[in-house]
Protein backbone atom coordinates (compact mmCIF):
# COMPACT_ATOMS: atom_id res chain seq x y z
CA UNK A 1 0.00 0.00 0.00
CA UNK A 2 1.13 4.02 -1.02
CA UNK A 3 2.23 5.65 1.63
CA UNK A 4 -0.38 8.21 1.53
CA UNK A 5 -2.97 5.57 1.51
CA UNK A 6 -1.56 3.32 4.80
CA UNK A 7 -2.43 7.20 6.83
CA UNK A 8 -5.30 7.65 5.93
CA UNK A 9 -6.78 4.03 6.42
CA UNK A 10 -4.89 4.33 9.83
CA UNK A 11 -6.74 7.90 10.48
CA UNK A 12 -10.12 6.15 9.47
CA UNK A 13 -9.98 3.40 12.07
CA UNK A 14 -9.49 6.25 14.56
CA UNK A 15 -12.16 8.44 13.07
CA UNK A 16 -14.53 4.92 13.51
CA UNK A 17 -13.53 4.04 16.39
CA UNK A 18 -14.06 7.47 17.74
CA UNK A 19 -17.90 7.99 16.42
CA UNK A 20 -19.08 5.13 17.54
CA UNK A 21 -18.02 6.20 21.14
CA UNK A 22 -19.56 9.44 20.83
CA UNK A 23 -23.08 7.76 19.11
CA UNK A 24 -23.23 5.35 21.76
CA UNK A 25 -22.18 7.56 24.87
CA UNK A 26 -24.28 10.71 23.37
CA UNK A 27 -27.75 9.53 21.54
CA UNK A 28 -30.34 8.90 23.71
CA UNK A 29 -31.28 4.93 22.10
CA UNK A 30 -30.89 3.21 25.27
CA UNK A 31 -34.31 2.87 28.19
CA UNK A 32 -35.75 5.49 29.02
CA UNK A 33 -34.22 7.90 26.47
CA UNK A 34 -30.37 7.58 27.91
CA UNK A 35 -27.26 6.92 26.37
CA UNK A 36 -26.44 2.91 25.37
CA UNK A 37 -23.28 3.08 26.98
CA UNK A 38 -23.66 5.67 30.60
CA UNK A 39 -21.08 8.17 30.27
CA UNK A 40 -20.31 8.76 33.71
CA UNK A 41 -18.33 5.52 32.92
CA UNK A 42 -17.25 5.99 29.52
CA UNK A 43 -17.04 9.47 29.17
CA UNK A 44 -17.58 11.22 25.44
CA UNK A 45 -15.15 11.85 22.94
CA UNK A 46 -16.01 15.83 22.93
CA UNK A 47 -15.65 15.91 26.68
CA UNK A 48 -11.94 14.33 26.78
CA UNK A 49 -11.34 16.43 23.95
CA UNK A 50 -12.21 19.28 25.69
CA UNK A 51 -10.16 18.31 28.30
CA UNK A 52 -7.16 17.55 26.65
CA UNK A 53 -7.45 21.01 25.31
CA UNK A 54 -8.07 22.53 28.34
CA UNK A 55 -4.77 21.12 29.23
CA UNK A 56 -2.50 22.34 27.03
CA UNK A 57 -3.93 25.80 26.52
CA UNK A 58 -3.53 26.48 29.79
CA UNK A 59 -0.26 24.96 29.27
CA UNK A 60 -0.20 22.46 32.74
CA UNK A 61 0.50 19.73 31.26
CA UNK A 62 4.08 20.38 30.06
CA UNK A 63 5.14 19.97 33.38
CA UNK A 64 3.88 16.74 33.86
CA UNK A 65 5.02 15.87 30.01
CA UNK A 66 8.15 17.12 30.99
CA UNK A 67 8.89 15.04 34.22
CA UNK A 68 7.51 11.48 32.49
CA UNK A 69 9.98 12.12 29.71
CA UNK A 70 13.24 13.10 32.00
CA UNK A 71 12.49 9.65 33.93
CA UNK A 72 11.98 7.81 30.96
CA UNK A 73 15.07 9.13 29.52
CA UNK A 74 17.05 9.13 32.45
CA UNK A 75 15.82 5.07 32.95
CA UNK A 76 16.44 4.99 29.23
CA UNK A 77 20.36 5.71 29.76
CA UNK A 78 21.36 4.30 33.05
CA UNK A 79 19.86 1.24 32.01
CA UNK A 80 21.54 0.94 28.70
CA UNK A 81 24.69 1.93 29.81
CA UNK A 82 24.48 -0.59 32.78
CA UNK A 83 23.21 -3.09 30.52
CA UNK A 84 26.00 -2.58 27.33
CA UNK A 85 28.54 -2.73 29.88
CA UNK A 86 27.59 -6.01 32.26
CA UNK A 87 26.71 -7.67 29.16
CA UNK A 88 30.34 -6.97 27.23
CA UNK A 89 31.79 -7.85 30.86
CA UNK A 90 29.75 -11.65 31.16
CA UNK A 91 30.23 -12.45 27.05
CA UNK A 92 33.88 -11.77 27.72
CA UNK A 93 34.18 -13.26 31.15
CA UNK A 94 32.74 -16.67 30.68
CA UNK A 95 33.01 -17.90 34.29
CA UNK A 96 31.42 -15.08 35.71
CA UNK A 97 28.52 -15.39 33.20
CA UNK A 98 28.03 -19.09 34.43
CA UNK A 99 28.65 -17.75 38.22
CA UNK A 100 25.86 -15.04 37.98
CA UNK A 101 23.54 -16.52 35.30
CA UNK A 102 20.60 -17.85 37.97
CA UNK A 103 20.80 -14.44 39.77
CA UNK A 104 19.73 -12.75 36.38
CA UNK A 105 17.41 -14.94 35.40
CA UNK A 106 15.72 -14.42 39.21
CA UNK A 107 15.54 -11.48 39.11
CA UNK A 108 14.49 -10.85 35.73
CA UNK A 109 11.69 -13.06 36.41
CA UNK A 110 10.55 -10.92 39.53
CA UNK A 111 7.43 -8.88 38.33
CA UNK A 112 9.11 -5.17 38.52
CA UNK A 113 5.95 -3.74 40.04
CA UNK A 114 6.84 -5.36 43.39
CA UNK A 115 9.54 -2.96 43.91
CA UNK A 116 7.77 -0.14 43.15
CA UNK A 117 7.24 0.34 46.42
CA UNK A 118 10.43 -0.46 47.65
CA UNK A 119 11.99 2.17 45.41
CA UNK A 120 9.67 4.85 46.97
CA UNK A 121 10.38 4.09 50.51
CA UNK A 122 14.74 4.08 48.89
CA UNK A 123 14.79 7.21 46.82
CA UNK A 124 11.76 9.13 48.16
CA UNK A 125 8.31 10.09 45.91
CA UNK A 126 10.43 12.42 43.38
CA UNK A 127 12.00 10.77 39.95
CA UNK A 128 14.28 8.68 41.35
CA UNK A 129 12.64 6.10 42.15
CA UNK A 130 10.89 6.05 39.45
CA UNK A 131 14.00 6.13 37.09
CA UNK A 132 15.14 3.37 39.25
CA UNK A 133 11.96 1.15 38.24
CA UNK A 134 12.27 1.99 34.23
CA UNK A 135 15.98 1.45 35.09
CA UNK A 136 15.37 -2.37 36.01
CA UNK A 137 13.44 -3.00 33.11
CA UNK A 138 15.72 -1.71 30.24
CA UNK A 139 18.60 -2.52 31.80
CA UNK A 140 17.55 -6.59 31.31
CA UNK A 141 16.32 -5.81 28.18
CA UNK A 142 19.91 -4.74 26.53
CA UNK A 143 21.79 -6.65 28.85
CA UNK A 144 20.20 -10.06 26.96
CA UNK A 145 21.10 -8.22 23.68
CA UNK A 146 24.58 -7.42 23.99
CA UNK A 147 25.83 -10.65 25.88
CA UNK A 148 23.86 -12.19 22.80
CA UNK A 149 25.51 -10.06 20.28
CA UNK A 150 29.09 -10.31 21.50
CA UNK A 151 28.72 -13.95 21.60
CA UNK A 152 27.29 -14.67 18.37
CA UNK A 153 29.80 -12.79 16.29
CA UNK A 154 30.43 -15.33 13.25
CA UNK A 155 33.52 -17.01 13.83
CA UNK A 156 34.63 -16.19 10.28
CA UNK A 157 34.05 -12.86 10.61
CA UNK A 158 36.21 -13.27 14.40
CA UNK A 159 38.79 -15.27 12.78
CA UNK A 160 39.52 -12.72 10.05
CA UNK A 161 39.39 -9.95 11.89
CA UNK A 162 42.27 -11.64 13.76
CA UNK A 163 44.36 -12.67 10.89
CA UNK A 164 43.76 -9.14 9.65
CA UNK A 165 45.84 -8.52 12.74
CA UNK A 166 43.74 -6.76 15.45
CA UNK A 167 44.22 -6.96 18.67
CA UNK A 168 42.24 -7.29 21.77
CA UNK A 169 41.31 -3.75 22.11
CA UNK A 170 40.69 -3.52 18.25
CA UNK A 171 38.58 -6.77 18.31
CA UNK A 172 36.42 -4.68 20.77
CA UNK A 173 36.40 -1.76 18.78
CA UNK A 174 35.43 -3.37 15.33
CA UNK A 175 33.97 -6.34 15.88
CA UNK A 176 32.47 -6.93 19.12
CA UNK A 177 31.18 -3.65 19.50
CA UNK A 178 29.42 -3.36 16.64
CA UNK A 179 28.25 -6.20 17.03
CA UNK A 180 26.36 -5.84 20.23
CA UNK A 181 25.64 -2.40 19.09
CA UNK A 182 23.26 -3.28 16.46
CA UNK A 183 21.62 -6.22 18.84
CA UNK A 184 21.20 -3.29 21.20
CA UNK A 185 19.40 -0.87 18.60
CA UNK A 186 17.51 -3.90 17.35
CA UNK A 187 15.47 -4.04 20.74
CA UNK A 188 15.67 -0.08 20.53
CA UNK A 189 11.83 -0.19 20.89
CA UNK A 190 11.36 -2.44 23.09
CA UNK A 191 13.83 -0.98 25.80
CA UNK A 192 11.92 2.75 25.28
CA UNK A 193 8.71 1.39 25.61
CA UNK A 194 10.10 0.07 28.82
CA UNK A 195 11.39 2.69 30.01
CA UNK A 196 8.32 4.88 29.58
CA UNK A 197 6.44 2.35 30.95
CA UNK A 198 8.73 1.99 33.93
CA UNK A 199 8.65 6.32 34.47
CA UNK A 200 4.33 5.69 33.85
CA UNK A 201 3.54 2.77 36.30
CA UNK A 202 6.17 4.57 38.97
CA UNK A 203 4.06 7.54 38.96
CA UNK A 204 0.53 5.85 39.22
CA UNK A 205 1.77 3.87 41.93
CA UNK A 206 2.81 7.16 44.32
CA UNK A 207 4.05 10.66 42.92
CA UNK A 208 3.29 14.42 42.21
CA UNK A 209 3.88 14.67 39.20
CA UNK A 210 3.91 13.37 36.00
CA UNK A 211 1.43 11.64 33.36
CA UNK A 212 0.72 8.62 35.43
CA UNK A 213 0.18 10.68 38.37
CA UNK A 214 -2.29 13.05 36.64
CA UNK A 215 -4.18 9.60 35.15
CA UNK A 216 -4.33 8.61 39.03
CA UNK A 217 -5.72 11.88 40.33
CA UNK A 218 -8.69 11.56 37.75
CA UNK A 219 -9.31 8.09 38.60
CA UNK A 220 -9.25 8.83 42.29
CA UNK A 221 -12.41 11.59 41.96
CA UNK A 222 -13.97 9.28 39.48
CA UNK A 223 -13.14 12.41 36.68
CA UNK A 224 -13.77 9.52 33.83
CA UNK A 225 -12.91 12.20 31.04
CA UNK A 226 -9.47 13.22 32.43
CA UNK A 227 -8.27 9.30 32.99
CA UNK A 228 -9.11 9.21 29.34
CA UNK A 229 -7.35 12.11 27.98
CA UNK A 230 -4.37 10.91 30.52
CA UNK A 231 -4.43 7.80 28.35
CA UNK A 232 -4.79 9.83 25.20
CA UNK A 233 -1.18 11.74 26.13
CA UNK A 234 0.24 9.16 27.00
CA UNK A 235 -0.53 6.93 23.45
CA UNK A 236 0.92 10.12 21.86
CA UNK A 237 3.42 10.70 23.74
CA UNK A 238 4.62 7.00 23.30
CA UNK A 239 3.80 7.47 19.17
CA UNK A 240 6.35 10.78 18.79
CA UNK A 241 8.84 8.78 21.33
CA UNK A 242 8.42 5.65 18.87
CA UNK A 243 8.82 7.41 16.15
CA UNK A 244 12.27 9.63 16.85
CA UNK A 245 13.62 5.99 18.04
CA UNK A 246 12.45 4.66 14.37
CA UNK A 247 14.78 7.44 12.95
CA UNK A 248 17.30 7.00 14.99
CA UNK A 249 17.59 3.53 13.87
CA UNK A 250 17.82 4.17 10.35
CA UNK A 251 20.75 6.35 10.51
CA UNK A 252 22.51 3.56 13.17
CA UNK A 253 21.76 0.42 11.15
CA UNK A 254 22.54 1.80 7.78
CA UNK A 255 24.85 -1.89 6.89
CA UNK A 256 21.85 -3.77 7.74
CA UNK A 257 20.28 -5.82 4.97
CA UNK A 258 16.06 -5.10 4.40
CA UNK A 259 13.78 -6.61 2.64
CA UNK A 260 12.81 -3.70 0.41
CA UNK A 261 15.65 -2.13 -1.23
CA UNK A 262 14.42 -2.29 -5.07
CA UNK A 263 14.00 1.15 -7.08
CA UNK A 264 9.96 1.24 -7.64
CA UNK B 1 51.92 -9.35 19.76
CA UNK B 2 51.67 -5.61 20.43
CA UNK B 3 55.65 -5.60 18.59
CA UNK B 4 54.47 -7.22 15.72
CA UNK B 5 51.65 -4.91 15.11
CA UNK B 6 53.45 -1.43 15.53
CA UNK B 7 55.90 -2.79 12.71
CA UNK B 8 53.70 -1.80 9.77
CA UNK B 9 51.71 -4.10 7.71
CA UNK B 10 54.23 -7.24 6.84
CA UNK B 11 56.09 -8.48 9.86
CA UNK B 12 60.17 -9.13 10.05
CA UNK B 13 60.92 -12.67 8.42
CA UNK B 14 63.86 -13.11 10.05
CA UNK B 15 66.17 -15.70 8.82
CA UNK B 16 64.50 -17.94 6.62
CA UNK B 17 65.98 -17.45 3.14
CA UNK B 18 66.05 -21.23 1.75
CA UNK B 19 63.54 -22.68 4.01
CA UNK B 20 60.06 -23.15 2.77
CA UNK B 21 57.92 -20.93 4.01
CA UNK B 22 55.23 -23.62 5.40
CA UNK B 23 56.06 -26.87 5.65
CA UNK B 24 53.36 -29.33 6.98
CA UNK B 25 55.04 -32.49 8.35
CA UNK B 26 53.17 -35.61 9.01
CA UNK B 27 50.09 -32.99 9.71
CA UNK B 28 47.14 -35.15 11.58
CA UNK B 29 43.77 -33.33 11.77
CA UNK B 30 41.22 -35.04 13.84
CA UNK B 31 37.77 -33.41 14.80
CA UNK B 32 35.59 -34.52 18.16
CA UNK B 33 32.18 -35.11 16.83
CA UNK B 34 30.43 -36.51 20.14
CA UNK B 35 33.01 -37.29 22.10
CA UNK B 36 34.27 -39.96 18.87
CA UNK B 37 36.72 -38.54 16.88
CA UNK B 38 36.61 -37.68 13.05
CA UNK B 39 40.06 -38.05 11.53
CA UNK B 40 39.44 -35.57 8.71
CA UNK B 41 43.45 -35.68 7.64
CA UNK B 42 45.22 -38.90 7.98
CA UNK B 43 48.91 -37.52 6.68
CA UNK B 44 49.93 -34.10 4.83
CA UNK B 45 53.76 -33.96 4.21
CA UNK B 46 53.97 -30.25 2.18
CA UNK B 47 56.23 -28.06 1.62
CA UNK B 48 55.82 -24.46 -0.14
CA UNK B 49 58.64 -23.22 -0.63
CA UNK B 50 59.30 -19.09 -0.39
CA UNK B 51 57.79 -17.63 -3.70
CA UNK B 52 56.07 -20.58 -4.98
CA UNK B 53 52.68 -21.14 -5.93
CA UNK B 54 51.00 -24.19 -4.32
CA UNK B 55 47.13 -25.31 -5.68
CA UNK B 56 45.21 -27.60 -3.77
CA UNK B 57 42.39 -29.71 -5.47
CA UNK B 58 40.78 -32.15 -4.05
CA UNK B 59 36.98 -33.47 -3.37
CA UNK B 60 34.86 -31.82 -1.75
CA UNK B 61 35.25 -32.37 2.10
CA UNK B 62 38.34 -33.48 1.84
CA UNK B 63 40.07 -31.55 4.31
CA UNK B 64 41.13 -28.32 2.03
CA UNK B 65 40.01 -25.85 3.99
CA UNK B 66 41.86 -27.35 6.84
CA UNK B 67 44.96 -27.47 6.23
CA UNK B 68 44.66 -23.83 5.45
CA UNK B 69 42.82 -22.95 8.87
CA UNK B 70 46.28 -25.05 10.43
CA UNK B 71 48.91 -22.91 8.06
CA UNK B 72 46.62 -20.21 9.45
CA UNK B 73 47.07 -21.32 13.19
CA UNK B 74 43.86 -21.08 13.30
CA UNK B 75 43.60 -24.59 14.15
CA UNK B 76 46.56 -26.86 15.75
CA UNK B 77 47.18 -30.23 14.32
CA UNK B 78 46.15 -33.52 16.33
CA UNK B 79 49.70 -34.84 15.21
CA UNK B 80 52.48 -33.57 13.18
CA UNK B 81 53.95 -30.08 12.76
CA UNK B 82 53.59 -27.04 11.17
CA UNK B 83 56.34 -24.65 10.24
CA UNK B 84 56.49 -21.14 8.90
CA UNK B 85 59.89 -20.13 7.60
CA UNK B 86 61.42 -23.10 9.40
CA UNK B 87 59.99 -22.32 13.52
CA UNK B 88 56.71 -24.53 14.36
CA UNK B 89 54.13 -22.22 14.54
CA UNK B 90 52.56 -21.31 17.78
CA UNK B 91 48.80 -19.43 17.28
CA UNK B 92 48.26 -17.24 14.60
CA UNK B 93 50.33 -16.82 11.66
CA UNK B 94 51.19 -13.29 11.32
CA UNK B 95 52.79 -13.75 8.85
CA UNK B 96 49.47 -14.98 6.33
CA UNK B 97 46.70 -13.54 4.50
CA UNK B 98 44.08 -15.65 4.74
CA UNK B 99 40.95 -15.65 2.35
CA UNK B 100 38.44 -17.12 3.56
CA UNK B 101 36.14 -19.69 1.98
CA UNK B 102 32.58 -18.53 3.87
CA UNK B 103 31.35 -14.69 4.18
CA UNK B 104 34.02 -13.07 6.24
CA UNK B 105 33.35 -9.39 5.56
CA UNK B 106 32.43 -6.92 8.43
CA UNK B 107 28.78 -6.36 7.81
CA UNK B 108 28.96 -3.12 9.89
CA UNK B 109 31.40 -1.37 7.48
CA UNK B 110 31.24 -0.15 3.90
CA UNK B 111 33.60 -2.30 1.25
CA UNK B 112 35.92 1.01 1.71
CA UNK B 113 36.27 0.77 5.48
CA UNK B 114 36.47 -3.35 4.88
CA UNK B 115 39.48 -2.96 3.14
CA UNK B 116 41.16 -0.41 4.98
CA UNK B 117 40.65 -2.09 8.31
CA UNK B 118 43.94 -4.12 7.91
CA UNK B 119 46.37 -0.82 7.47
CA UNK B 120 44.13 1.19 10.23
CA UNK B 121 44.73 -1.73 12.54
CA UNK B 122 48.46 -1.65 11.85
CA UNK B 123 48.63 2.22 13.07
CA UNK B 124 48.78 3.64 9.29
CA UNK B 125 46.90 6.89 9.37
CA UNK B 126 42.90 6.50 8.40
CA UNK B 127 43.40 8.86 5.37
CA UNK B 128 46.64 7.09 4.11
CA UNK B 129 44.96 3.99 4.63
CA UNK B 130 41.76 4.57 3.01
CA UNK B 131 43.45 6.23 -0.22
CA UNK B 132 45.80 2.77 -0.45
CA UNK B 133 42.36 0.75 -0.29
CA UNK B 134 40.20 2.63 -2.69
CA UNK B 135 43.34 2.12 -5.12
CA UNK B 136 42.85 -2.05 -4.63
CA UNK B 137 39.07 -1.66 -5.11
CA UNK B 138 40.02 -0.09 -8.64
CA UNK B 139 41.96 -3.16 -8.89
CA UNK B 140 39.57 -5.32 -8.68
CA UNK B 141 36.92 -3.49 -10.25
CA UNK B 142 35.45 -2.44 -7.37
CA UNK B 143 36.40 1.16 -7.87
CA UNK B 144 32.29 2.25 -8.02
CA UNK B 145 31.32 0.70 -4.85
CA UNK B 146 32.95 1.36 -2.20
CA UNK B 147 30.20 3.43 -0.09
CA UNK B 148 27.99 0.19 -0.33
CA UNK B 149 27.76 -2.65 2.52
CA UNK B 150 28.61 -6.28 1.86
CA UNK B 151 25.27 -6.99 1.77
CA UNK B 152 24.82 -4.75 -1.36
CA UNK B 153 26.50 -6.79 -2.96
CA UNK B 154 27.08 -10.27 -5.00
CA UNK B 155 28.92 -13.33 -4.08
CA UNK B 156 31.30 -12.26 -6.42
CA UNK B 157 32.06 -8.57 -5.78
CA UNK B 158 31.98 -9.78 -2.24
CA UNK B 159 34.98 -12.30 -2.66
CA UNK B 160 36.84 -9.44 -4.95
CA UNK B 161 36.55 -7.15 -1.20
CA UNK B 162 38.09 -10.20 0.74
CA UNK B 163 40.81 -10.10 -1.56
CA UNK B 164 41.36 -6.52 -1.53
CA UNK B 165 41.18 -6.77 2.06
CA UNK B 166 43.56 -9.51 2.04
CA UNK B 167 46.60 -8.13 -0.36
CA UNK B 168 46.50 -4.71 1.09
CA UNK B 169 48.52 -6.14 4.02
CA UNK B 170 51.12 -7.23 1.70
CA UNK B 171 51.52 -10.95 3.26
CA UNK B 172 54.36 -12.96 2.96
CA UNK B 173 52.38 -15.76 2.93
CA UNK B 174 48.87 -16.03 0.59
CA UNK B 175 46.49 -18.25 1.73
CA UNK B 176 43.37 -18.45 -0.21
CA UNK B 177 39.83 -20.67 -0.10
CA UNK B 178 38.60 -20.85 -3.32
CA UNK B 179 38.38 -16.91 -3.93
CA UNK B 180 37.50 -17.31 -7.51
CA UNK B 181 34.88 -20.03 -6.62
CA UNK B 182 31.32 -17.22 -7.43
CA UNK B 183 33.25 -15.64 -10.37
CA UNK B 184 32.03 -15.52 -13.76
CA UNK B 185 34.69 -17.80 -16.21
CA UNK B 186 35.72 -13.75 -17.63
CA UNK B 187 36.38 -12.36 -14.31
CA UNK B 188 38.07 -15.38 -12.80
CA UNK B 189 40.73 -14.90 -15.72
CA UNK B 190 40.97 -11.63 -14.91
CA UNK B 191 41.54 -12.09 -11.29
CA UNK B 192 43.73 -15.12 -11.89
CA UNK B 193 45.75 -12.85 -14.07
CA UNK B 194 45.93 -10.15 -11.35
CA UNK B 195 46.91 -12.39 -8.80
CA UNK B 196 49.81 -13.70 -10.77
CA UNK B 197 50.85 -10.14 -11.59
CA UNK B 198 51.09 -9.27 -7.98
CA UNK B 199 52.82 -12.56 -7.23
CA UNK B 200 54.97 -12.21 -9.48
CA UNK B 201 56.39 -8.48 -8.64
CA UNK B 202 56.86 -9.54 -5.34
CA UNK B 203 57.08 -13.59 -4.97
CA UNK B 204 55.16 -14.70 -1.86
CA UNK B 205 54.37 -18.22 -1.22
CA UNK B 206 50.57 -19.25 -2.04
CA UNK B 207 48.71 -22.07 -1.05
CA UNK B 208 45.50 -21.57 -3.27
CA UNK B 209 42.71 -23.70 -2.61
CA UNK B 210 40.05 -24.88 -5.59
CA UNK B 211 37.97 -27.32 -7.46
CA UNK B 212 38.99 -26.41 -10.74
CA UNK B 213 41.84 -27.99 -12.13
CA UNK B 214 42.28 -26.05 -15.03
CA UNK B 215 42.44 -23.03 -12.87
CA UNK B 216 44.82 -24.93 -10.43
CA UNK B 217 47.44 -25.47 -13.16
CA UNK B 218 46.93 -22.32 -15.19
CA UNK B 219 48.33 -20.57 -11.88
CA UNK B 220 50.72 -22.77 -10.35
CA UNK B 221 54.06 -24.24 -9.81
CA UNK B 222 52.70 -27.13 -8.39
CA UNK B 223 49.52 -28.57 -7.93
CA UNK B 224 48.79 -30.87 -5.04
CA UNK B 225 45.88 -33.44 -5.19
CA UNK B 226 44.20 -34.51 -2.16
CA UNK B 227 41.98 -37.97 -1.18
CA UNK B 228 38.37 -37.81 -0.64
CA UNK B 229 37.64 -37.89 3.46
CA UNK B 230 37.74 -39.25 6.08
CA UNK B 231 41.13 -40.08 6.53
CA UNK B 232 42.61 -37.91 3.69
CA UNK B 233 45.79 -37.86 2.34
CA UNK B 234 48.01 -36.15 -0.34
CA UNK B 235 47.72 -38.29 -3.04
CA UNK B 236 49.55 -36.79 -5.66
CA UNK B 237 52.09 -33.58 -6.43
CA UNK B 238 52.45 -32.50 -9.46
CA UNK B 239 55.06 -29.96 -11.25
CA UNK B 240 53.87 -27.48 -13.70
CA UNK B 241 56.32 -27.23 -15.97
CA UNK B 242 54.62 -23.89 -17.49
CA UNK B 243 56.88 -20.99 -18.79
CA UNK B 244 56.25 -17.80 -17.07
CA UNK B 245 55.20 -15.71 -16.99
CA UNK B 246 51.95 -17.14 -18.18
CA UNK B 247 48.05 -15.55 -19.36
CA UNK B 248 45.83 -17.37 -18.02
CA UNK B 249 43.50 -17.50 -21.11
CA UNK B 250 46.01 -18.39 -23.48
CA UNK B 251 48.17 -21.13 -21.89
CA UNK B 252 45.10 -23.50 -21.72
CA UNK B 253 45.74 -23.91 -25.21
CA UNK B 254 49.02 -25.06 -25.18
CA UNK B 255 49.50 -28.65 -25.90
CA UNK B 256 51.18 -29.46 -22.41
CA UNK B 257 48.49 -28.01 -20.40
CA UNK B 258 46.54 -30.83 -22.31
CA UNK B 259 49.21 -33.12 -21.48
CA UNK B 260 49.43 -32.08 -17.86
CA UNK B 261 45.77 -31.60 -17.19
CA UNK B 262 44.93 -35.35 -18.71
CA UNK B 263 47.58 -36.78 -16.50
CA UNK B 264 46.02 -35.02 -12.85
CA UNK B 265 42.25 -35.54 -13.76
CA UNK B 266 42.57 -39.55 -14.31
CA UNK B 267 44.05 -39.66 -10.56
CA UNK B 268 41.32 -37.08 -9.24
CA UNK B 269 38.08 -38.60 -11.23
CA UNK B 270 38.57 -41.85 -8.94
CA UNK B 271 38.62 -39.81 -5.85
CA UNK B 272 35.85 -37.60 -7.08
CA UNK B 273 33.34 -40.27 -7.37
CA UNK B 274 34.91 -42.23 -4.19
CA UNK B 275 34.16 -39.37 -2.17
CA UNK B 276 31.11 -39.01 -3.16
CA UNK B 277 29.72 -42.24 -2.19
CA UNK B 278 31.82 -42.44 0.81
CA UNK B 279 29.73 -39.48 2.25
CA UNK B 280 26.43 -41.58 2.08
CA UNK B 281 25.47 -39.81 -2.37
CA UNK B 282 23.74 -43.00 -4.05
CA UNK B 283 26.55 -44.47 -6.55
N1 LIG C 1 35.01 -27.98 13.24
C1 LIG C 1 34.79 -29.18 12.71
N2 LIG C 1 34.27 -30.16 13.46
C2 LIG C 1 34.06 -31.36 12.94
N3 LIG C 1 34.31 -31.72 11.67
C3 LIG C 1 34.84 -30.79 10.87
C4 LIG C 1 35.11 -29.46 11.33
N4 LIG C 1 35.61 -28.76 10.31
C5 LIG C 1 35.65 -29.60 9.26
N5 LIG C 1 35.20 -30.81 9.59
C6 LIG C 1 35.13 -32.00 8.72
O1 LIG C 1 36.40 -32.18 8.16
C7 LIG C 1 36.32 -32.55 6.80
C8 LIG C 1 37.13 -31.58 5.96
O2 LIG C 1 36.53 -30.30 5.99
P1 LIG C 1 37.07 -29.10 5.10
O3 LIG C 1 36.27 -27.93 5.41
O4 LIG C 1 38.53 -28.99 5.29
O5 LIG C 1 36.74 -29.64 3.63
P2 LIG C 1 37.11 -28.96 2.24
O6 LIG C 1 38.08 -29.86 1.56
O7 LIG C 1 37.51 -27.56 2.42
O8 LIG C 1 35.72 -29.06 1.48
P3 LIG C 1 35.07 -28.03 0.44
O9 LIG C 1 35.76 -28.21 -0.86
O10 LIG C 1 33.64 -28.49 0.36
O11 LIG C 1 35.23 -26.68 1.01
C9 LIG C 1 34.85 -32.55 6.45
O12 LIG C 1 34.38 -33.88 6.42
C10 LIG C 1 34.18 -31.79 7.55
O13 LIG C 1 32.92 -32.32 7.84
MG1 LIG D 1 36.65 -25.79 2.04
Amino acid sequence: MKRLGLISAQLGVAVVLLLLWHVLTTMPWGAGGKPLVPPFFFSTPLDVIARIHKWFSEGTIWRHLWITLTESALAFVIGSVAGVLVGFWFARQPLIAAIFDPYVKMVNALPRIVLAPIFTLWFGLGIASKVALGVTLVFFIVFFNVYQGVREVSPTVLANARMLGMNERQLMRHVYWPSALSWMFSSLHTSVGFAVVGAVVGEYLGSAAGLGYLILQAEGTFDIAGVFAGMFVLAVFVLVIDGLVTLVERRLLVWRPTAADTHK
Amino acid sequence: MEALQKEGSRPDTGPAAGLPAVRFDGTRVAFVIKNNPYVAVERADLEVADGEFVSIVGPTGCGKSTLLNIAAGLITPSAGAIEISGKPLKGLNRQAGYLFQADSLFPWKTVLENVAIGLEVANVGQQAARERAHGWLKRVGLGAFTDRYPHMLSGGQRKRVGLAQVLIRDPKILLMDEPFGPLDAQTRQIMGNLLLDLWSADKKAVLFVTHDLEEAIALSDRVVIMAAGPNSRIIGNWKIDLARPRDISDIRLEHRFHEIHREIWTKLKDEVMKGYSQAGGEG
